[in-house]
């Protein structure tokens, strides 16, 4: 009986273990590559594009308004997605700026939306605009709207759409973000529904990926969550992908940003 | 032309070539398909294990497109190192050289092909001390 | 034209660390377009930093490292205010120098 007692506590205790191990070193690998990053490089151009002068009527986007005045950058990342009045609809950032590249720089809607994704060679003006923007919000704390009926609204349909399975394999979102010890590959998933998980999450986007070398943003990453998941990929700046940011974002909320991340 | 004018001519122009760094860039050592070879284009000889070769590297990269590698060599004198990523089509990643007024460390980005061991080989006196690291590579995600 | 690279120094006791970011594709030749056809390759062959005018470390370098470099190196007896210079060539026969003063 002891004996028995003792081949299994040896192996309640070595079966973790491994796994336990391939967990830290991923993190130091993280670490690794957060220290050692190009993502700077997209700040800096992004800062050179938000002063450039464009659209019919020639003019730069330093006057955009992203929540906390005309051409008020620090913490403004931290604090979206939130209500705007002028649209009367919430608006993340690349929707805020895209409103901006219109109503300010003149630009058409067609235009402005011609190229939202980048590549490795050419990253996208909001690819650009957003890491810089982002990028004025390292150490804010992350308080999307969270009081205004419609940002109630959002968050409950981006709430409902996260759970919401559809699709030809009839996923949500939850299915590989709704549950523990869910893996793809050597990837942990986490929980976004769940505000531990979700706030590192929230603290780390937008970021570079070094897998392809671009660095991407929420619009895209929501974009190619669907994608993934065999959907029709949903529209840039549209009210689905301002509802998901909005829940995400506020499941979140309170972690300190971090700026822009870098992630494989 | 006159032969006095051809040799104004030649004279003045190694004058108007650019003067190359003392390291250019060794073709043989770059394009070898094995460390052992690339090491012998560079001139490198036979190198003991050294504990003095401090390699810093991720065990596990989640992704083989960036793996950080910091090296620092406490072998003293050491005036070059040299970076190998052993299972790479061509193994030799970089080689540093150091005046006195650089320190030997060097951090770099590489890319590692597949799980494989990272080497660095540092020249100290005329004589080669090595150590190396083993990284694994592995992929993460949906693979986008 | 070549774009800029970034320098960052921290002077510390023992040392100045200076970290470069530099703007490169770092192509192998191995990797495909969306059209199938291989883009060519294209990086990174030569390097040098420079304090005060003169050449303190040189590296030569392969396609293996990765887009967009970032090299951290340790210098002795750098002060604030020293010029220091970060120079590459790659295998076209581009060239792009940056100058910084240490912080």
């Amino acid at each position: 009986m002891k004996r028995l007692a003792v081949v299994l506590a040896a192996a309640f205790f070595s079966l973790p273990a491994p796994a336990q191990d391939a967990k830290k070193e991923i993190e130091k690998y993280q670490r690794m590559i957060n220290d050692s990053s190009p993502a700077e490089l997209f700040e800096l151009e992004g800062e050179s594009l938000w002063k450039k002068p464009q659209g019919p009527r020639n003019v730069s986007l330093e006057r955009c308004d992203l929540g906390m005045g005309p051409g008020v950058l620090k913490g403004a990342y931290a604090h979206l997605p939130r209500y705007f009045q002028d649209t009367d609809r919430v608006m993340d950032l690349e929707t805020r700026l895209l409103h901006c590249m219109m109503s300010l720089q003149g630009r058409s809607r067609e235009e402005a939306t011609r190229r939202v994704f980048g590549n490795e060679d050419k990253p996208s003006e909001m690819e650009l605009l957003s890491a810089y923007i982002a990028g004025e919000s390292r150490g804010v704390p992350m308080q999307p709207g969270t009081k205004h009926p419609k940002e109630i609204a959002a968050y409950e349909l981006g709430r409902k759409l996260f759970f919401f399975r559809t699709g030809p394999w009839d996923f949500s979102c939850a299915s590989c973000h709704g549950e523990e010890g869910k893996r793809i590959r050597m990837q942990d998933l986490p929980v976004l529904s769940e505000p531990a998980s979700a706030r590192p999450v929230v603290a780390t986007w937008p970021a570079y990926r070094v897998s392809n070398s671009q660095f991407k943003t929420m619009q895209w990453r929501i974009n190619d969550c669907y994608r993934q998941m065999r959907m029709p990929e949903p529209n840039f700046a549209s009210e689905l992908t301002n509802a998901v940011n909005l829940f995400l974002t506020t499941t979140g909320q309170g972690e300190p940003y971090r700026g822009p991340g870098t992630k494989r | 032309m006159n032969p006095f004018r051809r040799k104004t001519l030649a004279a003045l122009a190694l004058l108007l070539v650019p003067l190359r760094a003392l390291a250019a860039w060794n073709k043989e050592a770059f394009g070898a398909k094995s460390a052992g070879e690339a090491l012998k284009s560079l001139g490198i000889g036979a190198s003991a294990d050294s504990k003095d070769i401090l390699i810093e590297a991720p065990q596990i990269a989640e992704n083989g497109a960036v793996v950080p590698v910091e090296i620092t060599s406490n072998v003293p004198g050491t005036r070059s190192i040299a970076v190998v990523v052993e299972k790479n089509p061509f193994p030799l990643v970089a080689k540093f050289d150091f005046s006195e007024s650089a320190l030997p460390f060097v951090k770099v980005n590489v890319k590692v092909g597949e799980s494989s061991f990272v080497r660095a080989i540092a020249e100290a006196g005329g004589k080669y001390y090595t150590a190396s690291r083993e990284v694994k590579v592995t992929i993460g995600g949906c693979g986008g | 034209m070549a774009d800029p690279m970034k320098i960052r120094t921290t002077v510390g006791a023992e040392y100045t660390e200076v970290r470069v970011l530099m703007v490169h594709p770092m192509e192998t030749g191995q990797r495909k377009d969306s059209g199938g056809n291989l883009i060519p390759i294209h990086f990174i062959q030569e390097m040098s930093v420079k304090l005060n005018g003169k050449t303190v470390l040189e590296g030569q370098i392969s396609q293996a490292v990765s887009r967009n470099p970032v090299f951290s190196f340790r210098l002795k007896g750098a002060k604030s205010g020293d010029k220091l210079e970060i120079a590459w060539l790659d295998n076209r026969g581009e060239r792009n120098r940056t100058e910084t003063a240490i912080a």
